[in-house]
């Protein structure tokens, strides 16, 4: 099968009939390798055993970005391709990419209390953040409340373009302002600055939480054909009951 | 394994997680199921889709 292939709905509905249950056990495999390496893992020398919070909130943090650039790509697709499935894709990441960004903000408020003494700070990291959630709930209000699907699913790959200026606000909100969140300790410039016992638990639950994205957003994406699927059925039988 | 004095903090980061997590699990599987019993019921009444008419 080509790539281009895909690009059928109901080849694209075979292809994630096949993968998902592959995709979900390997996503679970990896969970349970992730957790045991995270509990096993050393205390930090200053946080102590906060730092198991770090192997939720990190993964979600990255995700929370990752979700909006595939959406964006996909908002692509629906603006200037028009294909029905680049739309599928964005609003399939949608729900899934906004859990994730209130993962990470919920976890980080949670790290933060017994690290900065307090629950939230109106930092550029924080605050950008939690414009991303908001433009999050921005597009599914998009796409759940408009009467015409496909006005709403233009507005929501405009909504979506636009925000995609906040992403590198995020990444380099701690770089370009005073900010109490720590500037980028993994992926930066001279390598990691921290240690391989904590860092690996850390990769490995990146990789199950990213797993577990896709494994997600490709189940939400087939729901969402067999949605499409619906409406269509219900619109022929409606008119051929006029008829 | 000891949490620590900050032990609470950490057991809520971690049930906060696992109760998103299991809520976006359910909305898949509960959707896909109740999708695809709609188009059940559809079938039966013999409603078809444009693209599996053969006259078309």
């Amino acid at each position: 099968m080509a790539v281009i292939d895909l690009a059928n709905p109901s080849r694209f509905l075979a292809l994630v009939t096949r993968v998902l249950p592959w995709l979900a056990a390997l996503t679970i495999a990896l969970f349970a390798i992730g957790l045991v390496r995270a509990m096993q893992a050393p205390d930090d020398y200053q946080q102590g055993a906060t730092v198991k919070i770090m192997f939720l909130h990190v993964p979600a943090a990255w995700l929370s970005m990752m979700g909006w650039g595939l959406m964006s790509i996909a908002a692509l697709g629906t603006l200037v391709w028009r294909h029905p499935l680049a739309d599928v894709a964005g609003k399939a990441a949608a729900p899934v990419g906004a859990a994730f960004t209130f993962i990470c903000l919920i976890t980080g408020s949670l790290w933060g209390r017994p690290t900065w003494g307090t629950y939230w700070v109106w930092d550029a990291r924080l605050t950008s953040v939690l414009v991303l959630l908001l433009l999050y709930l921005g597009v599914l209000a998009l796409y759940w409340t408009a009467e015409d699907p496909g006005r709403g699913s233009r507005a929501a790959a405009v909504l979506t373009l636009v925000g995609a200026v906040n992403i590198p606000i995020i990444k380099f909100s701690v770089d370009w302002w005073n900010t109490l969140h720590q500037p980028a300790s993994i992926l930066r410039m001279g390598g990691s600055a921290i240690d391989p016992s904590i860092l690996w638990p850390l990769l490995i639950m990146a990789v199950a939480f990213t797993l577990l994205f896709f494994t997600l957003h490709l189940a939400a994406m087939r729901n969402e054909i067999l949605r499409r699927r619906v409406r269509s059925m219900r619109i022929m039988q409606a008119q051929e009951a006029r008829a | 394994m000891n949490l620590g004095p900050h032990a609470d903090f950490i057991v809520a980061a971690y049930a906060v997680t696992v109760f998103v997590v299991a809520g976006l699990v359910a909305w898949v599987v509960l959707d896909y199921s109740a999708q695809r019993r709609i188009l059940g019921d559809l079938e039966e009444r013999g409603v078809t889709r444009r693209s599996q008419r053969k006259d078309d």
